[in-house]
C-alpha cells in the first residue's frame, strides 16, 4: 500500500466519522458508473484502482456532460493498461482529494474541447505506469525477470515457466511498488482501443433508464428548496423587500435577501417559486436600466470607428495594398448575444454543517466550484467538499463563472444545518446568463487585377469575456481570444491587419460553445465568399488558392475532403444550392458544405449538411460523430433563431417560445466526415460548430443572391420550411 | 389529499390541487426521472403517460389526474428489462447529456402505442421534445428501429 493510499483511506475514515462525504454518498443512490463515492480496491496509481475480482476502476477528472469523455478518457488509460475493457468502470476523482493530494489528477476543467487533448499524454502514461507495476509485482512474486512476462486483457503470463495470474491478484502488491520513472508509450500503429473499436459509452444505459442523478435530482434528508429572483437589470440591487405575503404561503420557510437577489426557501420548489411571485421587491436598477440593444449596437459601432485600435495582427502593409487594388470589398457583420439554454436550468445544492460546506454541483470545473463555494461561504477551502453531479448540458455555462454555486451557497448560509437545493426557473436562467458576446465586425479586402485577394483588414468590436471573468489574465485592451479566426487566419495573403475594440456593455458575457469561434468564422467565411464573388471565382477555388502555405495544409486537407464528400461542383437538383466554409480552432480543423433550397416565401429547405473534422487522432469515433451531429444543430439553431435582445437593461426573451430551438422535424441529413490525419490531438466538442453558420449563409447567398450580414436569419424573414 | 395511481401503485399526497404533476412526482414522491426544464409545456423534458397518452407534466395540475393511470420512465423497464424503445436508443447510442431523454422516450413509447409504424411526418408531428445536445439525428432512426422490433415481437 502506498502512502497516498493510506492517507486517502485515513481521510475517508475521518470524514465518515464526521458524518461527512462518505455517509452522504450512501444516503442517496448515485446511479451511473461514474460516481464520486470512493471505491474500494488497490490504488495502483492515482488513476487506476483494481479490485480482487479484476474489476478495474479508472478515475476521471473531467466532467461528463454528454460529450462522452468519461468513456474516452478511460479508453486512453486502458489502451496502455492492457486490461479487459469489459471489466472497466469509472468514477469521478474527488475534488477535495485533488486539492489535498497536490492535484494528482491535474486540471478538472471541462471546456475548450480540451478533455482528451490536454490530458491524453498523462492518462496514457498513467495506464502504462500501472501496467508496469502490475507486471513487476507478478514477476517479483514468481522470481522471474519482468521482461519475460507478457500481458493481455488483464492476465499476466510467464511463458518459460507456464505461469499466469491476473491484475486483481497482484494489484495490492503492485500498489506498494515504486512507480517507474519512464514508461514507453505505444506508437499509434499499436493501438487496439484508441480510434479502433467504437466503444459504447458508460453513461448510456443509465440515461435511457432515467437513472442518472443530475444536480437537480439531489435529495438529502431534511432538504429544503430555494427559488431565486435576481435583479432583472444586470448589476442592479435590492432596495427593499416586503416578505409578508410570501411568508404566509404554504410550505414557505424563509425569505433570504441578498444584495442583488431574493430567494424563497420552502419545502418544495414549486411552492418556493410560486412564493417569489408574492414578494414585493423594489429594485435599485442602477445606471444601466435604460440600456437596450440599439444602444449596445451604437456602442459597438464606436469600436469599429475608433481611430487607433490595438493591433492583433500586422502582416505587410494593408493601406499600400488597398491603394494599388483593382477592386476593394467592404462589409460589416453582426451577431447577437446568445444564452446557453442548458436543458437543466442552473441549480446547485449546498449544506453547511459541522464547520464544513458540502456542495452538489452540475459543474464543468469541480475545483472552480470548490473555490467559489469557499469564498462565498466563508469556509476554508480544505473544509469544502464538492460532489460532481451529472450535468444536464454545459456548453460553457457551468465552468468559469460559478455564479449559480455562489448563489446556492449564499442562500444555504442563511439556513445553516439544513441542505438547500437552489433551482432557477427557465425564465431566470434565460435572463441571467453569461451570454455569447454580441459582435460587430468590419472587414475590407483588396483584390488585384488577376482576382487575387492581396489584403485583408478586420476591425472587431465586441465584449471581452476574459475582461469579464478573469481580468487579471488580460494585459491592456487587446483580447486575442476575441480575434480568433482572424489573427490566426490560415489564409496566405501578404497584407493582413486585425484590430480589436474592447466594448464591454453591462450584459455579462461568457464562454458559449465554441466561444468567439461561434461568430468569427461566420464573419470571415461569408466575407471571403463575398470577395470570391467580386473576384469572379468559385468559392472553393478561391479558398484553395489562399490555403497554399504550410500553415494552411490541414485546413486545405479537410476542406478538400468535405468538398469531395459533398460533390462540390457537381450538378444539383433544380433550385438547390451549396455553401462552403472552413475554419480551425481548439486544435482541430473543420469544414462544411450545406445544400439547401429557398422558396419565394424565404422558407429554407435543408437538404444535406456535410461536415468534416480533422482532430489528428480520434479516440471514440461514435462519440466524435455524436459531437459533430450535436454541433450542427446547435450552430443551425443559433443561425436561424438565436438572439437575446436587451430592453430596459434586461434580457427580453424568457423561454423556448421566444428563444427557439430546432426540433427533430428540422434536422437535416448530416454526413459526417471524420478525417483524422494523425500526429496531433485536437478537440471535438466545439470545432464542428465553426463552419456551419457560414456554410448556411453562403448557401443562402448562392440561392437568393442575398448576403445576410447579421444573424439570426429569422430577422431577415427566413424560416425553416419544416417549422413554418 | 389527492389519490394518484402512479406506476400501478396508489399514492396519497397532501398537496394543493393546482400543484403540477411534475413537482408532485419529483419533490413529493421522489420520482426524479421526469425532468424540469421550461415549466410551460414547450420542451417535453417532463413527459409522462396519463392513461397511455404522453402528457407534459409540468403544466398538468395534480387534481386533473387523480385516479388516472400515470406512468413514468421508472416503470417502463421492469427489473431492468429494456423496453424496445430503450433498446433502440441504446443501439443507436442516442443520449448525450441525457437530461431530455426520459421525456423523449416517454413521448416515443406513447406514439408507438398509438401508431405502431409511424411515418416520418407522424414522427415529426408527435415528437416535438427539445434536446439541446441535439441528438435528433439519431432519434428518427431509433424510432423506426423500435417500431420494427415491436412488430417482429408481435409477428
Amino acid at each position: 500500500m502506498t502512502d497516498a493510499t493510506i492517507s486517502r483511506r485515513h481521510f475517508l475514515k475521518v470524514s465518515a466519522a464526521a458524518g461527512g462525504a462518505f455517509c452522504l454518498e450512501l444516503a442517496f443512490p448515485v446511479a451511473g458508473r461514474a460516481q464520486s463515492a470512493a471505491s474500494a480496491g488497490a490504488e495502483v496509481t492515482a488513476w487506476v484502482l483494481i479490485q480482487a475480482d479484476d474489476q478495474v476502476i479508472i478515475r476521471i477528472a473531467r466532467s461528463e456532460m454528454g460529450q462522452g469523455s468519461q468513456t474516452g478518457l478511460a479508453m486512453l488509460v486502458a489502451e496502455e493498461l492492457e486490461c479487459d475493457w469489459s471489466r472497466v468502470r469509472t468514477e469521478f476523482a474527488s475534488v477535495a482529494e485533488n486539492l489535498r493530494r497536490d492535484r494528482v489528477w491535474g486540471s478538472m476543467s471541462t471546456g475548450g474541447s480540451q478533455s482528451i487533448r490536454q490530458s491524453q499524454e498523462y492518462l496514457r502514461r498513467a495506464g502504462a505506469t500501472a501496467r508496469e507495476m502490475l507486471v513487476g509485482a507478478a514477476a517479483r512474486g514468481w522470481g522471474v525477470p519482468a521482461g519475460e512476462c507478457r500481458v493481455a486483457k488483464g492476465t499476466i503470463t510467464h511463458a518459460p515457466t507456464g505461469r499466469a495470474t491476473t491484475y486483481g491478484k497482484v494489484a495490492a502488491a503492485a500498489a506498494g511498488l515504486t512507480p517507474p520513472k519512464d514508461v514507453r508509450l505505444k506508437e499509434p500503429g499499436e493501438w487496439s482501443l484508441i480510434g479502433k473499436a467504437s466503444v459504447q459509452r458508460f453513461d448510456l444505459r443509465d440515461k435511457i433508464l432515467g437513472l442518472p442523478v443530475y444536480a437537480i435530482d439531489v435529495e438529502l434528508p431534511g432538504m429544503l428548496h430555494a427559488a431565486l429572483m435576481q435583479c432583472p437589470v444586470f448589476g442592479g440591487k435590492v432596495k427593499s423587500v416586503d416578505k409578508s405575503a410570501a411568508l404566509a404561503l404554504r410550505g414557505v420557510k424563509q425569505v433570504v435577501e441578498l444584495p442583488d437577489a431574493v430567494a424563497v426557501v420552502a419545502d418544495n420548489w414549486w411552492r418556493a417559486n410560486k412564493a417569489l411571485g408574492a414578494l414585493r421587491i423594489e429594485w435599485d436598477t442602477g445606471a444601466d436600466a435604460k440600456v437596450d440593444s440599439a444602444a449596445i449596437m451604437a456602442f459597438l459601432r464606436t469600436g469599429v470607428a475608433q481611430a487607433d485600435l490595438p493591433v492583433a495582427r500586422k502582416d505587410g502593409d494593408v493601406d499600400a495594398a488597398f491603394a494599388q487594388a483593382a477592386k476593394t470589398v467592404e462589409a460589416e457583420y453582426f451577431t447577437p448575444f446568445l444564452n446557453h439554454a442548458t436543458m437543466e436550468p442552473q441549480t446547485c445544492t449546498a449544506w453547511f454543517h459541522d464547520d464544513r460546506l458540502e456542495v452538489w454541483a452540475p459543474t464543468q470545473n469541480g475545483e472552480a466550484t470548490a473555490a467559489a463555494a469557499a469564498e462565498s461561504g466563508g469556509v476554508p477551502l480544505a473544509r469544502v467538499e464538492v460532489h460532481k453531479m451529472q450535468l444536464g448540458g454545459g456548453f460553457g455555462r457551468r465552468g468559469a463563472t460559478q455564479d449559480w454555486a455562489r448563489y446556492a451557497v449564499r442562500i444555504a448560509s442563511h439556513v445553516r444545518g439544513t441542505p438547500v437545493k437552489m433551482l432557477w426557473s427557465r425564465e431566470e436562467d434565460m435572463q441571467h446568463g453569461f451570454y455569447r458576446p454580441a459582435s460587430l465586425v468590419k472587414m475590407k479586402a483588396a483584390v488585384d487585377a488577376a482576382g487575387r485577394m492581396t489584403a485583408f483588414h478586420t476591425r472587431i468590436s465586441c465584449p471581452s469575456i476574459i475582461a469579464r471573468i478573469a481580468p487579471e489574465r488580460l494585459s491592456g485592451s487587446l483580447d486575442l481570444q476575441a480575434c480568433g479566426s482572424f489573427h490566426d487566419a490560415p489564409y496566405a495573403m501578404p497584407n493582413q491587419r486585425v484590430e480589436y475594440a474592447m466594448r464591454n456593455p453591462h450584459v455579462p458575457v461568457g464562454f458559449w460553445r465554441s466561444v468567439y469561434h461561434s461568430q468569427n468564422p461566420y464573419f470571415r467565411e461569408c466575407f471571403i465568399d463575398e470577395v470570391a464573388q467580386a473576384a469572379g471565382k468559385d468559392p472553393l477555388e478561391f479558398r484553395r488558392a489562399l490555403l497554399a502555405g504550410q500553415r494552411a495544409r490541414r485546413d486545405l486537407a479537410i476542406l478538400e475532403s468535405v468538398a469531395k464528400a459533398a460533390g462540390w461542383g457537381s450538378p444539383l437538383p433544380a433550385g438547390a444550392f451549396r455553401g462552403i466554409a472552413v475554419a480551425d480552432g481548439y486544435g482541430s480543423y473543420a469544414a462544411g458544405v450545406i445544400e439547401l433550397s429557398v422558396n419565394a416565401k424565404s422558407e429554407i429547405s435543408l437538404h444535406r449538411v456535410i461536415v468534416g473534422v480533422d482532430s489528428g487522432y480520434v479516440v471514440n469515433s461514435d462519440a466524435a460523430k455524436a459531437q459533430i451531429e450535436g454541433c450542427v444543430i446547435y450552430a443551425l439553431t443559433a443561425a436561424m433563431y438565436g438572439e437575446n435582445t436587451i430592453k430596459d437593461g434586461r434580457v427580453v426573451e424568457s423561454n423556448f417560445h421566444d428563444y427557439r430551438m430546432l426540433l427533430l422535424r428540422d434536422t437535416p441529413k448530416i454526413v459526417t466526415v471524420l478525417a483524422p490525419t494523425g500526429g496531433f490531438w485536437g478537440g471535438m466538442g466545439e470545432p464542428p460548430m465553426t463552419p456551419i453558420a457560414p456554410a448556411l449563409v453562403n448557401a443562402i447567398a448562392a440561392a437568393t443572391g442575398k448576403r445576410i450580414r447579421s444573424l439570426p436569419l429569422r430577422n431577415h424573414g427566413f424560416a425553416l420550411a419544416t417549422s413554418v | 389529499m389527492v389519490t394518484l395511481n402512479i406506476n400501478g401503485k396508489a399514492q396519497q399526497v397532501d398537496v394543493e390541487p393546482d400543484m403540477p404533476l411534475l413537482w408532485v412526482l419529483r419533490d413529493v414522491l421522489n420520482l426524479k426521472g421526469a425532468k424540469f426544464s421550461c415549466g410551460i409545456g414547450l420542451c417535453g423534458a417532463c413527459t409522462v403517460h396519463v392513461d397511455g397518452e404522453a402528457v407534459r407534466s409540468c403544466t398538468v395540475p395534480v387534481s386533473a389526474v387523480a385516479g388516472k393511470a400515470i406512468a413514468t420512465i421508472e416503470s417502463i423497464a421492469p427489473a431492468g428489462r429494456l423496453d424496445p424503445v430503450q433498446q433502440a436508443w441504446l443501439d443507436a447510442e442516442v443520449p448525450q447529456c441525457g437530461y431530455c431523454q426520459p421525456g423523449m422516450i416517454m413521448a416515443v413509447t406513447a406514439l408507438l402505442k398509438r401508431k405502431p409504424e409511424p411515418t416520418d411526418a407522424e414522427i415529426d408531428a408527435a415528437i416535438t421534445n427539445i434536446c439541446r445536445c441535439s441528438t435528433y439525428a439519431r432519434v428518427r432512426p431509433a424510432i423506426h428501429a423500435a417500431a420494427r422490433a415491436m412488430k417482429s415481437v408481435k409477428a
